[in-house]
């Protein structure tokens, strides 16, 4: 080293090792905070909750609404009757903000003549609170929290929430088992 | 030495005083900081919650520390722990009123202090950092006490946290892995217990942290006081001790009996009856409201019932409820006025009171149901609230003439003296 000449513009081996070590340390800084942070996210436990549910609905008559959960979330199942169907069928675009057509927000078993059941998200699309059962037609549900109100299909009518009620992936397996979860019956 | 030269200083008397001294200063650092030093010789009450404050910290984690001896963090036995507090614990109701009025009567104080701050314009050059301090404080405060909030799993509890956590949603594309991320989970459940009793046990040092960062920041620029005149000379200033001791002394002492008058006498007066039932993940309470200390902010929330352009009514509401936080931050720098005290601006302290009567009124509007006149009166409230940062404060420092302001703290005192047919005093009060 002491015969080397320092040239005061070359770098020097204390440069080296700086930005080295630098680099590293920042890069294993991050590597080490990631870990802090990926624990927070669901664990295994919580994901394999996640699994679909199967529910007996054979008790449900026409008109009636169930909570049932799924990842510790709730979510409604609702049979409509005929004339529950027809008043949300009268609802046209211009009555909500987020506007679906009644057959996509309704579905039934394979076996039934005709499609009746509402399998929609409990939790009010605005901040998750759980919306009461109305039985007002076309207005299904009403949030307790912020006002917002839903329909029989659990389509945003008005108040603060944005969008419906989310369906979830459902299937009936049979006319009386409701799969919450998956939408391939025997899965 | 500077304007804010010391009354005294620090002589340690004792041979170990002495030993003490050259090795680590630490009693010399607080003789300094709380007895020898110096105060605006005209400081009123307002000037008391500050350390009224520090007191309640300190109170507050004394509690929380023994409250948490007895509490478990688990969703099937945090409920039942909570009531076994109340009635098996050796004095565990009174550990626990203590803690929760105690958030309430902080939050009273905390209140306190930032309206006085802003009617004496304690926020301006070259207390911007001060102030900035202050508001990271509050907003450690309102984090703490939203978690511990949750910690007693009643439904209030529940659904507060499932409607807080809930505001992230209203971002697009992030909202949701967001909310996850701090439930640990696709719903509020034990992680998310787990978590909140965590970090509601280390904030409030972090809020010390900072705390210590506002003592620091302040005993640089040294106090304001009504005038909003600097410190001119040593006559302006009296030692913190006794003058300033005493006075917070007596002002914490009052603030402690209405304290006490809560904790004794109507405990549950500040909280909701909901929370006295266990959470119930399928059943909503009727009329979720959250404390008193939120409303205001929930009003504000509440308000956005429309759309505006792209952003969509809920985060429309979710940024006017930040937005009314994040514009205090701003506020050293929307306050054009050059005259530091409301004493002084006729026109500012009228909009002054008109803002804290627009604050109490939002959170009455908060605890109301969001329907019908109450939603139309939220959001005038809540254009009243932005409009008084963003436009009357701006606007009035270019054209509000204010009073003539007196050439000193000391000439200012011994004007009120003269009005009051008071003899003048020397100009060092007498020890």
């Amino acid at each position: 080293m002491s015969e080397q000449t320092i040239n005061a513009d070359e770098p020097t081996r204390r440069d080296f090792i700086y930005v080295a070590t630098g680099m590293l340390g920042a890069v294993g800084a991050a590597a080490l905070a990631w870990p802090f942070i990926d624990q927070m996210r669901p664990d295994a436990a919580v994901r394999a909750a996640g699994q679909p549910v199967e529910i007996d609905v054979s008790g449900i008559e026409e008109g009636q609404a169930i909570i049932v959960t799924w990842r510790g979330r709730p979510f409604f199942v609702r049979r409509l009757t005929e004339t529950e169907i027809a008043a949300a069928s009268s609802l046209t675009e211009g009555d909500m903000k987020d506007f679906q057509p009644v057959d996509e927000r309704i579905g039934g078993p394979a076996e039934a003549a005709s499609e009746q059941w509402v399998v929609c998200s409990a939790n009010c699309t605005h901040l998750g609170c759980i919306p009461t059962t109305v039985d007002d037609a076309p207005e299904g549900w009403s949030c307790p929290c912020h006002g917002s109100v839903f329909d029989m299909t659990g389509r945003i009518l008005r108040g603060p929430a944005p969008i419906n009620l989310p369906l979830p992936p459902y299937v009936f397996a049979s006319e009386s088992t409701l799969i919450v979860g998956t939408e391939t019956a025997g899965a | 030495m500077s304007k804010f030269e010391s009354h005294g200083s620090y002589t340690p008397a004792t041979g170990f005083g002495k030993w003490i001294d050259a090795r680590m200063p630490l009693p010399r650092l607080m003789h300094d900081s709380f007895v020898a030093y110096p105060v605006p010789r005209n400081l009123n009450y307002a000037y008391t919650f500050g350390g009224m404050l520090s007191i309640m910290l300190v109170a507050q984690i004394l509690t929380g520390i023994v409250l948490a001896m007895h509490y478990t963090s688990s969703i099937d036995t945090a409920f039942s722990s909570v009531e076994s507090i109340m009635r098996d614990v050796n004095s565990g109701w009174l550990l626990r009123y203590l803690h929760s009025n105690g958030a309430s009567f902080f939050f009273i104080a905390v209140y306190l202090h930032i309206f006085r701050g802003m009617y004496y314009g304690s926020y301006k050059a070259p207390r911007e950092l001060l102030w900035i301090l202050g508001c990271i404080i509050y907003l450690l405060m309102m984090a703490t006490a939203f978690m511990g909030y949750v910690l007693p799993w009643g439904q209030m509890s529940y659904w507060g946290a499932q409607v807080i956590t809930g505001f992230f949603t209203a971002f697009p594309v992030v909202g949701e892995p967001i909310q996850q991320l701090l439930l640990g989970g696709f719903a509020v459940d034990e992680p998310t217990l787990n978590r909140f009793f965590s970090l509601h046990y280390l904030l409030p040092f972090m809020i010390a942290g900072v705390v210590i960062l506002h003592v620091w920041a302040l005993h640089v620029t040294g106090q304001t006081n009504p005038t909003g005149i600097e410190v001119k000379t040593k006559t302006d200033t009296i030692p913190f001790t006794p003058y300033a001791t005493i006075k917070d002394a007596f002002a914490l002492i009052v603030f402690f009996i209405a304290f006490a008058y809560f904790v004794f006498y109507i405990p549950n007066y500040l909280g909701h009856p909901d929370n006295y039932i266990e959470a119930n993940p399928l059943v909503t309470p009727a009329h979720i409201v959250p404390e008193w200390y939120f409303l205001p902010f929930y009003a504000i929330l509440r308000a956005i019932t429309f759309n505006i352009g792209p952003i969509d009514s809920k985060l429309g509401g979710v940024l006017a409820m930040f937005g009314s936080i994040a514009v205090l931050f701003l506020l050293p720098w929307l306050d054009t006025s050059k005259i530091r005290s409301a004493v002084y601006r006729p026109w500012y302290k009228l909009f002054f009171w008109l803002f804290v009567a627009d604050a109490i009124f939002l959170g009455w509007l908060g605890a109301k149901p969001a329907q019908g006149v109450y939603t139309l009166l939220a959001q005038l409230a809540t254009a009243f609230y932005f409009a008084f940062f963003l436009i009357i404060l701006p606007v009035l420092g270019l054209i509000e003439t204010p009073r003539r302001t007196p050439n000193s703290i000391t000439e200012a005192v011994l004007e009120k003296n003269k009005k009051r047919g008071r003899v003048a005093p020397s100009a060092t009060p007498a020890e």
